[in-house]
């Protein structure tokens, strides 16, 4: 099973839907796909819509933390949405939680940016 | 019942997923939980991923070898390379530590491991290559020995 990434652009929110599996193999395409989005459209807030990702290891919180630094440059802001229980596990052991905000809904993450 | 399973395969990132699948089918005769299927898989990963970035630096030519045994809900599994291997593995150990911060490593590796296992060895010399050690009671099994 391989990654599926979806991504739409509010203002200056990108929102990027990740469905199937996020590791070292995936997680390069995202990398480069996000990264370039971010710097094109000239994107300052990310909601990360983790509803449909089915496995994630350190590997996708590489290249969370790589887009969050992104953004942090340019002052913006990352919610991630929709988390599992297994998935928010390995970012609470991180500590990814005090420097991404988390909210159940992609609506509720857009309304948090100011967007929805 | 003891059960033993053995694989080796190409250190290729598209062979990770292939690892922690094959892993989870072999480990689910023992009738896990979700969270424990998921929790072997991760660790799977982990472990595998280590191999092909840190012990071969992706070179393909490199083979990473694992090793499980089932016996009476206590799984073992040994994630093994012949790479570079790791010069100090209490560094290595602690949470976010990388030697490849360039290539977004998160440093999380053997943390997730000691938090979804039972037990964690590392035994690894440079130039050698590094083997873990994994083990993990199945909580069903908890149960029936109490």
């Amino acid at each position: 099973m391989s990654l599926n990434i979806d991504m739409e652009i509010k203002n200056d929110v990108l929102c990027l839907r990740l469905s199937g599996e996020l590791d070292h193999h995936t997680a390069e395409e995202l990398r480069m796909k996000a990264a370039e989005t971010i710097e094109r459209h000239q994107i300052r807030h990310i909601v990360l819509n983790l509803e449909q990702l089915s496995f994630m290891d350190s590997s996708g919180l590489g290249v969370i933390l790589g887009r969050y630094k992104q953004i942090k440059q340019v002052h913006g802001e990352m919610v991630v949405c929709a988390i599992s229980p297994a998935i928010q596990r390995l970012f609470d052991m991180s500590g990814m939680f005090k420097i991404i905000g988390m909210e159940p809904s992609e609506e509720f993450a857009l309304q948090r940016l100011g967007v929805a | 019942m003891k059960n033993e399973m053995k694989l080796q395969f190409s250190a290729l990132s598209q062979n990770e997923s292939f690892a922690r699948v094959t892993v989870a089918s072999f480990i689910a005769q023992l009738d896990p939980t979700m969270d424990e299927l998921t929790e072997i898989k991760t660790v799977v990963s982990e472990a595998v991923t280590n191999s092909i970035i840190h012990g071969y630096d992706n070179d393909p030519e490199g083979i990473v070898f694992i090793n499980v045994t089932i016996e009476n809900g206590l799984i073992e599994m040994s994630i093994k390379d012949i790479g570079h291997g790791i010069a100090d593995v209490e560094e290595a150990r602690q949470p976010l530590f990388t030697t490849k911060p360039d290539l977004e490593r998160s440093g999380m590796g053997f943390t997730i491991m000691e938090n979804f296992m039972d037990e964690v060895e590392i035994h690894s010399q440079p130039g050698k290559g590094t083997e873990v050690r994994l083990r993990k009671h199945l909580s069903s099994s908890k149960m029936l020995c109490n």
